[in-house]
């Protein structure tokens, strides 16, 4: 105690102050912070889509309404499609934990059966895109220079050409494409979740979306190379050029004065 | 390095002595004060000292040259496709990551030795080197001058009147042989930038597909870039057309149409607005179907689809021009004319 008494008027006593009290107040939030647990229960094996309406009272009523119809709280689902409720709820998105700019991806608490049925009953409620199936977005042949011209044609203004996600309005983002499963780049295609525009069939056939898909996995898959490393979100020269100046020359220059600060006299001054 | 014990009678003598010979005339209060005393460092001290400093900086320059092998086994050793897992860069070619480090520690261990041998080595005792005044002697001032006016009279520049003149017409006339080149930087653009490729009657055709779009295939809250009927991607003036022409194609519920032109220029809320950014020309078509805001990348000027495109963030001067479209008698979408305004930037006699 007496050490830390002596120790109070040390210059960084009040950034250690700021940081614990930052970790104490973040430590606090996380603890209190309404979670969204919306386990539903396992169930047995009947009609999907009465399956689908129970899991739809327990996890998404409350914000989507009892039928479906929406609310202040969430968009209307009637004919939004059973791909726009696969690829929401798959990739952690629905149910959301609070309201904000925008609803993040995070780690998915329904299982595969619990989804179809959710869609099952999405779907009930009125026509929309089906789940895509696995010949419909396999990229396996699809033409990938196509793949590149139509991403940076349609895609590349938001994701960046390499898809690696980039900032919009008052919050709100493109995300990052890398690691995405082709079905969910296939559905977000197909549906427009949240602020993303829809690319539909009519303007933006199978066979296009399936060369956007092969594109991406060569340019921001799991196996893709980047052959210097360090691409720093793929902005090209620009980008590049600013880190070499700012980071490059900025540690030189304090090498330089490290170098001249040290004496190298015998008696230190 | 610190811990020398180096006996006091080590030092050298002299040290003290031309340390305080410091001339201070006391009725001169600005008088040079002189140097500062010489300091020894331990290397000028103490011979193991400097023994050692000599063993790091070779040490250094060996490094760098086997560094330098390094590279040269790396060139032979890697081949061109190789990749790697190197954390926390990621996968990289092995080839470019090698040459890389041994080449950055070659050149920086040259660097630190030379520094470390300067610093710990070479003589550091302050030098002063007096200033001394830079104009020539008058004899030399003189002779000069005399030898210019020798050499005038001699070429007969004052005297022969007709070859200094034509001389000062030929160096006049000269330079309008560069001046006469500058004419390649136009024509004047005239009213190019007034007009685009659209006109009364043009189909809006799909970049993605290249087919004609029909309202049915637009749905509520997609995108769609459309370019005017008769161009391709393989025309010559292609990129000059279509940096005027681009055009994005969305469709918001006609309730939600707020500005009444807006409305009356779309087709059952299919609108369609230049991609062209009115600030600085950006293509601007980050779309949010949620808010009908469209982002410029270049400097985040947003504008309000449903509302005219008014600019309701960022630097842009005016909204973004809008196409009035329509359905020609088989079904698809056609322009109903151009622009009504130049589309992009404002210049000069924009108006």
């Amino acid at each position: 105690m007496k050490k830390l008494s002596a120790r109070r008027r040390h210059p960084l006593a009040a950034v250690v102050v700021l940081l614990l009290a930052l970790a104490a107040t973040g430590g606090l939030y996380a603890a209190f912070a309404p979670a969204d647990k919306a386990q539903a229960e396992e169930t047995a094996q009947s009609l999907a889509i009465d399956e689908g309406k129970k899991l739809y009272a327990v996890g998404c009523a409350s914000c989507h309404g009892t039928g479906g119809q929406g609310s202040p709280d969430g968009p209307s689902l009637v004919g939004v499609g059973a791909a726009a409720v696969d690829f929401q709820v798959a990739t952690g998105r629905m149910p959301a934990q609070q309201p904000g700019a925008q609803v993040p991806k995070k780690k998915n608490i329904y299982n595969n059966d619990q989804i179809k049925q959710l869609a099952a009953y999405v779907a009930s409620l009125g026509a929309g895109p089906v789940v895509p199936t696995d010949n419909q977005y396999n990229p396996e042949g699809a033409d990938i220079g196509k793949g590149g011209e139509l991403f940076r044609s349609n895609c590349a203004q938001c994701h960046n050409f390499t898809g690696e996600g980039g900032a919009l309005t008052h919050g709100k983002y493109a995300p990052s494409l890398e690691g995405v499963s082709p079905k969910h780049i296939y559905e977000a295609m197909q549906t427009g979740p949240q602020n993303m525009p829809s690319f539909p069939d009519t303007t933006m056939p199978e066979k296009e979306k399936k060369d956007i898909i092969a594109y991406l996995d060569a340019v921001n898959g799991e196996k893709t190379a980047s052959q210097g490393g360090l691409k720093l979100g793929g902005l090209g020269p620009v980008s590049e050029g600013l880190f070499a100046w700012i980071f490059g020359l900025g540690a030189l220059i304090a090498v330089a004065v490290w170098v001249a600060a040290r004496t190298a006299k015998a008696k230190k001054s | 390095m610190s811990s020398q014990d180096i006996p006091e009678e080590n030092l050298p003598s002299e040290q003290d002595a031309a340390g305080h010979t410091l001339v201070k005339g006391a009725d001169d209060p600005f008088a040079d004060p002189g140097m500062p005393p010489h300091e020894h460092r331990i290397q000028d001290i103490d011979e193991k000292a400097a023994r050692r400093s000599e063993r790091s900086v070779a040490l250094l320059f060996t490094i760098s040259m086997l560094a330098t092998i390094g590279f040269i086994a790396s060139y032979v050793a890697f081949p061109v496709d190789k990749i790697v897992y190197i954390w926390p860069i990621g996968h990289i070619s092995a080839l470019n990551f090698a040459l890389g480090v041994t080449l950055g520690i070659a050149l920086f261990c040259i660097g630190a030795g030379a520094v470390h041998w300067a610093r710990t080595l070479m003589s550091d005792v302050e030098i002063a080197d007096e200033r001394h005044a830079i104009s020539a002697e008058p004899e030399v001032k003189a002779k000069v001058m005399a030898d210019f006016a020798a050499g005038a009279e001699e070429s007969g520049f004052g005297r022969r009147k007709l070859i200094r003149n034509t001389m000062f017409g030929a160096m006049a006339l000269v330079p309008l042989s560069g001046v006469i080149l500058l004419r390649d930087l136009g024509p004047l653009p005239e009213d190019k930038l007034r007009h685009t490729r659209w006109s009364k009657g043009k189909m809006l055709v799909n970049m993605n597909t290249h087919e004609p779009l029909r309202p049915s295939d637009v749905s509520v809250g997609s995108l769609t870039f459309v370019m005017p009927e008769g161009m391709t991607e393989h025309d010559h003036d292609f990129q000059t057309e279509i940096a005027k022409a681009a055009l994005m194609i969305v469709r918001i519920q006609p309730d939600d149409i707020k500005d009444k032109r807006e409305l009356e220029w779309s087709h059952e809320g299919i609108v369609a607005y230049s991609k062209i950014c009115t600030h600085v020309g950006c293509p601007i078509s980050l779309y949010e179907q949620q808010t009908h805001h469209v982002l410029c990348p270049c400097h985040q000027s947003t504008f309000d689809l449903s509302d005219g495109a008014r600019v309701i963030f960022g630097p842009a001067g005016h909204a973004l021009p809008q196409l009035r479209i329509g359905v020609n008698e088989e079904g698809y979408l056609e322009a109903l004319g151009d622009f009504e305004e130049p589309v992009g930037p404002a210049f000069w006699e924009r108006g």
